[in-house]
């Protein structure tokens, strides 16, 4: 019952819509509807939780406690957060791009809304299941970079000028190990749809079987979504906060809200290609589906906030090295092998 | 066709890496440093010229904002070159208990330098690991003194107050556990990968270089040259103690972190045989109320924290100085930063300035 | 090696330079003329090896200012200090040791700052701590000022 809570509430909608007499279009559109309404419910709510996520586990780290006054535990320190912001004056520089200055943070939620829709929750709970997901993933992802430059550009400021162009360069030099280190699971899938890849891993789990691929995701995930060790773009003590310098109130958490959102993104992409998206390891199938992918998902968050609190950054020219010299070239051998030990698998009747 | 353009980059005074109030001018080809050009005097508050006006005690609580993280070294030196110049001898145990001092000041100095370098490479984690053991030392600070901060804790022939009870115990119980903080360190920190990524072969000062420029303390030591006061010409009581110097090899900015990681433990065996080897008797010499040192001149230099701190006093016979001028190690370890810089990049100007340990208050005196 | 102790030195600088004065605590006053090929005597002679300058400063005396070396060798261990009497208080002026010292550039700045006191052939003799529009030398004894304790 509680596995298919969430589809059981879809099919009832459809019975009700369908018993009124509607024709079918207005029944898909209100399910599509009631899909977006819990994708943005989910991202509001799961943005306030990793808020406070990140402080606990950086406190805890640093041998502190963190937030614990704001509400039970400091649960609704994020809310009392958001509610300043709200209240802060939004400074525009006199000599920035006024437009784009204030377009950017609204427009960076676009990529993060319109990949959520790919997300295998659980068993059939996917928005839409494209034929090729995974493709569709990687080619919105990249508008986010240049989103990130626009911010900084329209800026006029100097450090937010230095910050944007770390950003084009990082984000672009990272997207290739990324997308390369997913092609091996894409091989071993043969689909790039998304429930295909999960179905994939009824038997053993990416992670065991594409490890170098699982490390080089994850190591380009992290740069990707700009966190430690790769945060040279808000490197905090260098460039002050890069290319959000300039921005204050609200529109400074948009761009730290649309951050945590792209960290729920990778970290989706990461369970549902290595770690088995909603598949139940030991045939544990009492806990629903959905569940197992928040408790998947949310353990490679903190993997990520781990990082973040104990490695130092990296620089920029050792970053491009790391990323071309050192990545590519992994993935690349990655894919051969896997190639190989495919056509191995097949040839002996594996 | 295609042209790219030099930028002038403001670095600081409000700047979270510049470790107060300190201005760079950077004149940046994309991100490569061409020029570099420190602009200090911040905090500049005329102490040389106040002092003129003091008596000598009354000076003592300015040495403290000087070099506010390493203060009571700043005592002993002042009262060390006042000593010189009245030749008042320093009771024995008032020598011990000025060492303990010291060399816990040291560590707090260190500390700060250790955690704030790690802040600026990125690890945030490092610094407070460094300043929850830093609040050890400033607790035993305020048992002895009352201050956490600025002690003025020393006096003109010997230190203010006795040690209180049981303050012994407590130092020997921070010497016994620090050792294995300073182990945290080295896998947090020193051990990391990324970190000596950013920290070898960056800023290389070559030992005739550091000796042409005056530096001193850890970059002189961290470059390679065998150069510290309490081994090559022992003052106050530091002859009676065992302990080694840390050189560096590779003379970068690695080196001399982890020369400033080695002086904390060595710190820590002097404070242990200091502790033991404590004798009984007066704290302070026989000095009389108002201090008229003879007419004259002196200099003298004590192994700060950031290098070689002097004082030269010249006194016209009266109650208050003619002339205080002070040695600063920070302000001079200073002027090699523009030549050192050039030809690397922002993230490096960063890297290059923790590993040269300022103070401001130091430098602008 | 073992390098000639300070006496023998000092006995060796006054026959080399006629001009100078040694006083009882081996302090060294040299005209301003032969300063420079002292010091570069001291440096580079390896029998002194006076390679580290340790501290550049200067006094306001009633009629004359006195700029304040403090030498160290290494590798003897010794230690000097050498003064320089200047004795027009209009336009004080001193030879400036960057040619031979690196470390002396900084110092000899905060010294012009502070003092006035200009050094010829400093490469970039500007205000270090003060402002660069600020009027007058605050170290000097004459300097008037607003407020606060004499």
């Amino acid at each position: 019952m509680v596995e298919n809570i969430f589809t059981s509430i879809a099919g009832s909608l459809r019975s009700v819509i369908d018993a009124a007499g509607a024709p079918l279009l207005l029944n898909d559109i209100s399910v599509v509807l009631l899909k977006v309404v819990a994708i943005l419910v989910y991202i509001l709510v799961s943005a306030l939780w990793l808020v406070y996520m990140e402080r606990k586990i950086c406190a805890y780290i640093q041998a502190r406690i963190g937030p614990n006054r704001v509400g039970p535990m400091g649960l609704l320190q994020t809310a009392a957060d958001i509610g300043k912001l709200i209240a802060k004056e939004i400074i525009i520089p006199r000599a920035a791009d006024k437009v784009v200055f204030l377009l950017m943070p609204v427009l960076i939620f676009v990529p993060v809304l319109l990949l959520f829709a790919v997300v295998p929750f659980g068993k059939d709970m996917i928005a839409v299941d494209l034929n090729i997901g995974l493709f569709y993933f990687f080619s919105i992802a990249s508008l986010s970079t240049i989103i990130f430059w626009a911010g900084g550009w329209a800026s006029a400021n100097k450090y937010a000028l230095i910050g944007s162009m770390r950003a084009v360069s990082q984000m672009l030099s990272y997207e290739i190990p990324m997308i390369l280190a997913l092609l091996g699971v894409v091989m071993m899938t043969g689909s790039m749809k998304m429930s295909e890849i999960v179905n994939a891993q009824q038997h053993i789990w990416f992670v065991f079987t594409q490890p170098l691929a699982f490390i080089i995701y994850v190591i380009a995930a992290t740069a990707e979504t700009n966190r430690t060790p790769f945060d040279l773009l808000e490197g905090e003590s260098e460039i002050i906060a890069g290319p959000f310098t300039e921005y204050g109130g609200m529109t400074f958490a948009m761009w730290f809200l649309a951050e945590y959102g792209n960290v729920v993104l990778v970290s989706a992409l990461a369970t549902t290609a290595f770690l088995g998206g909603w598949l139940a390891p030991f045939g544990w199938t009492f806990i629903p589906s959905w569940v197992w992918f928040f408790l998947k998902l949310y353990l490679m968050i903190y993997v990520l906030m781990w990082f973040r609190w104990t490695y130092p950054r990296i620089r920029v020219d050792q970053l491009m090295n790391f990323g071309w010299k050192v990545l590519v070239p992994l993935t690349l051998a990655n894919i051969f092998v896997t190639g190989v030990g495919m056509y191995i698998y097949r040839a002996i009747g594996w | 066709m295609m042209q790219t353009q030099e930028i002038t980059l403001n670095m600081g005074p409000q700047h979270p890496s510049t470790h107060g109030v300190f201005h760079i001018l950077l004149k940046l080809d994309h991100e490569v440093i061409r020029e570099a050009t420190p602009i200090c005097g911040y905090l500049h508050r005329g102490i040389e010229k106040l002092a003129e006006a003091r008596t000598y005690t009354q000076i003592i609580p300015y040495t403290d904002r000087m070099d506010y993280l390493a203060a009571m070294l700043n005592n002993t030196g002042y009262c060390m070159t006042m000593e010189k110049l009245m030749e008042i001898e320093v009771p024995e145990r008032a020598e011990f208990i000025r060492v303990i001092c010291n060399e816990l000041s040291r560590i707090a100095s260190h500390l700060i330098a250790i955690g704030t370098y790690s802040v600026d490479i990125g690890g945030i984690t490092g610094f407070m690991y460094c300043l929850r053991d830093r609040e050890l030392v400033m607790d035993l600070f305020e048992e002895i003194c009352g201050s956490r901060m600025t002690f003025s804790y020393m006096r003109i022939g010997g230190v203010a107050e006795d040690m209180p009870e049981g303050f012994l115990e407590k130092v020997l119980k921070f010497v016994d556990y620090m050792p294995s903080a300073i182990d945290e360190y080295d896998g947090l920190i020193t051990g990391n990968e990324i970190f000596q990524a950013r920290t070898k072969h960056v800023g290389i000062i070559p030992p005739e270089v550091a000796l042409n420029y005056s530096l001193s303390g850890p970059i002189l030591r961290g470059s390679g040259v065998d150069w510290d006061l309490r081994k090559k010409r022992p003052y106050s009581v530091y002859d009676r103690f065992d302990f080694e110097v840390p050189l560096g090899t590779r003379h970068d900015c690695f080196d001399r972190f982890t020369c400033r990681m080695k002086e904390m433990r060595q710190s820590l065996r002097i404070i242990r045989q200091a502790v033991e080897q404590m004798p009984e008797g007066p704290v302070m010499a026989k000095v009389p109320k108002v201090i008229k040192p003879p007419a004259g001149d002196v200099y003298l230099e004590i192994e700060g924290a950031k290098g070689m701190l002097g004082y030269y006093i010249v006194s016209d016979g009266s109650n208050k100085p003619y002339r205080v001028h002070v040695r600063r190690p920070s302000y001079i370890n200073l002027g090699y930063l523009s030549e050192l810089c050039k030809g690397w990049k922002i993230a490096d100007v960063v890297a290059i300035l923790g590993s040269l340990d300022i103070v401001l208050g130091e430098v602008d005196c | 090696m073992p390098g000639k102790e300070m006496t023998v030195i000092i006995e060796e600088i006054r026959e080399k330079f006629a001009g100078i004065d040694v006083d009882e605590k081996m302090t060294v006053t040299v005209p301003a003329a032969d300063l420079l090929s002292l010091m570069r005597e001291l440096k580079e002679n390896p029998e002194y090896d006076f390679n580290f300058l340790t501290s550049l400063t200067a006094v306001d005396y009633p009629e004359h200012f006195t700029v304040v070396y403090n030498l160290i060798s290494f590798r003897h261990g010794h230690t000097l200090m050498v003064k320089v009497k200047i004795e027009d208080k209009e336009e004080p002026a001193a030879p400036s040791l960057t040619p031979l010292w690196g470390g002396a550039n900084w110092q000899e700045r905060e010294v012009y700052d502070l003092f006035g006191i200009t050094f010829t052939g400093h490469p970039n003799l500007r205000r270090i701590l003060l402002d660069d529009d600020f009027a007058g030398y605050p170290l000097r004894k004459d300097f008037e000022w607003e407020g606060g304790r004499v």
